[in-house]
């Protein structure tokens, strides 16, 4: 999976920087080669924050236009990738108010949850547990356990930990404070992993053989696993 | 060191960016309790899972469709 380049040192500048100077002087060629590079990383910003396909896909293309049209704006205090996710972010929560006619979206919706805030579930996990399901039934796994997520812990997480943003760029990008990133960043790792454990967890061998036995009675070939996607 | 210490904490662990004296406080709490030992380790697999698991793919196709779209509109706004 590609993540985004480490911030430069402060004497070197960022690769970006050269490309956005090309841009501004007219060579459409160098915006190709940004979009190229943050196209994945956009649609799946888009993706988890619409959770819908065709939004992410309209915000991709809505949020490249609209940076390409504003680069002039583009101070260059930030890095331009963080600015591009702010304009992103935008842009989806934009698509979900249209989708919810004109009802308020914001990042800051449903975070008043307290589920794992305190870990409750201290029982370890297989080695290699994510080994015991198909890439099928993992992704499905992985799906259902971040969309459980409110919105705001889970744009905060895939800034953070998969896209590799720090802590302050992500502040930046979302429009939140640094605390208000650590917060939720702490609050959405613990969900996920509560929730991950419900598969992942180490189990007993009579539990074992139960799961065997009823993978070995069931009916068809798709049925899922004893401990199937609930989340 | 308590484990709601130690919670308090659990994002610099994760980060790697606590040191000296707060670290070797950590190395004790974890050798004398389970739980908070389960909760970094799982925790910290959570997030490698997560990272090396692309859940929302774009396909090739796809990505074209939309690269060609984008630099279409780019051009028309120059």
């Amino acid at each position: 999976m590609s993540t985004i380049q480490p911030i430069a040192g402060q004497d070197e500048q960022h690769p970006d920087v050269a490309l956005v100077e090309r841009v501004r002087a007219g060579d459409l060629s160098a915006y190709d080669t940004l979009v190229r590079k943050y196209e994945r990383q956009l649609f799946r910003i888009a993706q988890h924050i619409t959770q819908n396909r065709e939004d992410a896909e309209d915000v991709m293309q809505d949020a490249f236009l609209k940076a390409y049209e504003k680069l002039d704006q583009f101070q260059g205090n930030s890095k331009f990738y963080t600015w591009l996710v702010r304009i992103a972010v935008n842009e989806s929560l934009m698509r979900l108010r249209k989708r919810r006619t004109g009802k308020l979206v914001s990042m800051d919706e449903d975070l008043q949850t307290e589920e794992g805030s305190v870990p409750r579930d201290f029982a370890d996990w297989a080695p290699n547990p994510e080994q015991n399901y198909n890439q099928s039934e993992l992704s499905e796994i992985l799906k259902k356990t971040i969309q459980g997520l409110p919105q705001g812990f889970r744009v905060v997480f895939v800034l953070r930990d998969v896209d590799g943003l720090s802590t302050e760029e992500t502040a930046e990008a979302l429009g939140l404070s640094v605390p208000a990133v650590k917060s939720r960043l702490l609050r959405a790792r613990l969900q996920l992993r509560e929730r991950l454990s419900r598969y992942f967890k180490k189990t007993t061998p009579a539990a074992s053989q139960t799961q065997a036995s009823a993978k070995a009675n069931a009916p068809q070939e798709n049925q899922p696993r004893g401990n199937g996607v609930e989340a | 060191m308590t484990c709601t210490e130690f919670l308090a904490i659990l994002d610099d662990v994760l980060d790697e960016s606590i040191a000296g004296e707060t670290r070797a406080e950590i190395e004790v709490h974890l050798k004398k309790c389970g739980h908070c030992e389960v909760v970094l380790d799982t925790t910290r697999k959570t997030i490698e899972i997560f990272r090396c698991h692309e859940i929302y793919e774009l396909p090739t196709e796809v990505s074209e469709r939309l690269h060609i779209a984008i630099m279409t509109k780019c051009k028309k706004s120059c």
